[in-house]
């Protein structure tokens, strides 16, 4: 994110603080696609993820006065959607979710042998990163889609750096091992 | 964690490995970056590892951009729910927020230069205060011995002639930070700008015609400033 758009963020924030709408609209509509995406891939419902982003921004309309700018305005949207994704889903009743469980649980329509089928190496590669445990999909796409840094990461996911790391490196292992029962060599690892 | 992570733990990644996705996303400070690039260019296992990251990267970007994007719903129902808000009454902003709010106003371009007018005008507070300083040691040792009808404190003898002003441009790639941190030193503020790329500063303290020049002559040799003038 460039210096100029940061700036921007905050001062928009600055204003929301002052109970200013248009300056809600704006940082609507600059980020709420992102926050929707990561909702998304979190919940994994397009409702529910709609109402997230809701109350991600409601939040924030309500907080606005309490941001201290210690880290980007986009690291504090994520850092909301993830805890508001986690309360989504520990509301719903046939999951029973708490972070641990929701941690180890694969998703069982993502079955990764579909992709055996699929020759293409790329679609296979969507499928398979479908297929990661929420806590491995919650890191690729921060590193990956949301271009976070191993300090916004820890500060969105709320673990140490060195987790940080080492947990994406085991996603990726992961990743790999879906890739490779799905019939798919990278040569790694 | 996972069933697998038994047999992960038995093959520890290296430092440099645990980096990789970062690198691949460009969001590695420059320290790092450059570990990484050396280590890419002498070990070729880490490069295959590397080009694979790139794979995973690419289809991550792709997988979420195919998401798409909430119905307008979200937005009405967002806004319904600030509307039934209790009304707030505004706060007098901070002094940070108008100054942030003061640069977001200006152009990019303007806003580089405004934080170069910020650090020269705190280069500018800290030569006053030095030379006013040096200069009232020096007024108050010729009262004191020489009994000259001198006023005590030369702050009531300048005060008369009203604040010191000038005419600044910063250098393009001056940051808001440095900017700021000039106007502290300096003890000064925008009161004008940018026309032509000139910001008016004004300094707190009144000074005559020579500190006034050499203030702005040591301001005038920062990194981030291009040119700095006494203005009337």
């Amino acid at each position: 994110m460039s210096v100029t758009q940061a700036a921007s963020d905050e001062v928009l924030i600055a204003r929301i603080a002052q109970g200013d709408r248009l300056a809600m609209q704006v940082l609507y509509g600059r980020h709420h696609v992102r926050v929707y995406r990561f909702g998304l891939r979190l919940v994994r419902d397009e409702q529910v993820a709609e109402d997230l982003i809701s109350e991600v921004f409601l939040d924030v309309w309500r907080q606005a006065g309490k941001f201290e700018g210690r880290s980007a305005v986009s690291t504090w949207l994520l850092a909301i959607t993830r805890f508001k994704a986690l309360s989504a889903l520990r509301r719903r009743k046939d999951l029973e979710l708490d972070e641990e469980a929701a941690n180890a649980i694969q998703d069982q329509s993502d079955d990764p042998e579909t992709a055996v089928q699929k020759k293409d190496t790329s679609e296979a590669l969507r499928e398979c990163l479908t297929a990661l445990s929420p806590e491995h999909r919650e890191i690729v796409d921060l590193v990956y889609y949301h271009e976070k840094s191993v300090e916004e990461v820890a500060e969105i996911v709320g673990i140490p750096e060195n987790t940080v790391k080492t947990r994406l490196f085991y996603a990726r292992k992961k990743l790999a091992e879906l890739l490779k029962a799905a019939g798919v060599e990278r040569g790694w690892p | 964690m996972m069933a697998l992570s038994k047999k992960m733990l038995e093959q520890e990644p290296s430092e440099i490995e645990v980096l990789l996705p970062w690198h691949a996303a460009g969001t590695l400070n420059a320290r790092d970056a450059r570990r990484v690039e050396e280590a890419l260019a002498r070990d070729p296992d880490l490069a295959g590892q590397y080009a694979a990251i790139r794979g995973e990267y690419e289809e991550t970007i792709h997988l979420n951009e195919s998401l798409g994007a909430p119905s307008a719903r979200a937005m009405q129902k967002l806004f319904a729910a600030i509307d039934a808000e209790p009304a707030r009454t505004p706060a007098a902003p901070s002094l940070s927020s108008r100054i942030s709010t003061f640069f977001a106003s200006l152009s990019p371009r303007t806003l580089a230069w405004s934080a170069s007018v910020g650090a020269i005008a705190l280069l500018l507070q800290a030569g006053i205060i030095g030379a006013v300083l040096m200069k009232s040691e020096t007024s108050t040792f010729q009262t004191a011995s020489l009994s000259m009808n001198e006023p005590i404190t030369r702050e009531l003898g300048a005060a008369s002639a009203g604040p010191a002003h000038a005419l600044v441009r910063f250098t393009p790639d001056a940051r808001v930070a440095d900017i700021t941190a000039l106007l502290d030193s300096y003890q000064a503020a925008i009161v004008d700008g940018a026309k032509g790329g000139m910001f008016r500063l004004q300094f707190n303290k009144a000074m005559n015609q020579d500190e006034l020049t050499s203030l702005l002559g040591r301001m005038q040799r920062e990194k981030i400033v291009n040119l700095a003038v006494a203005a009337p």
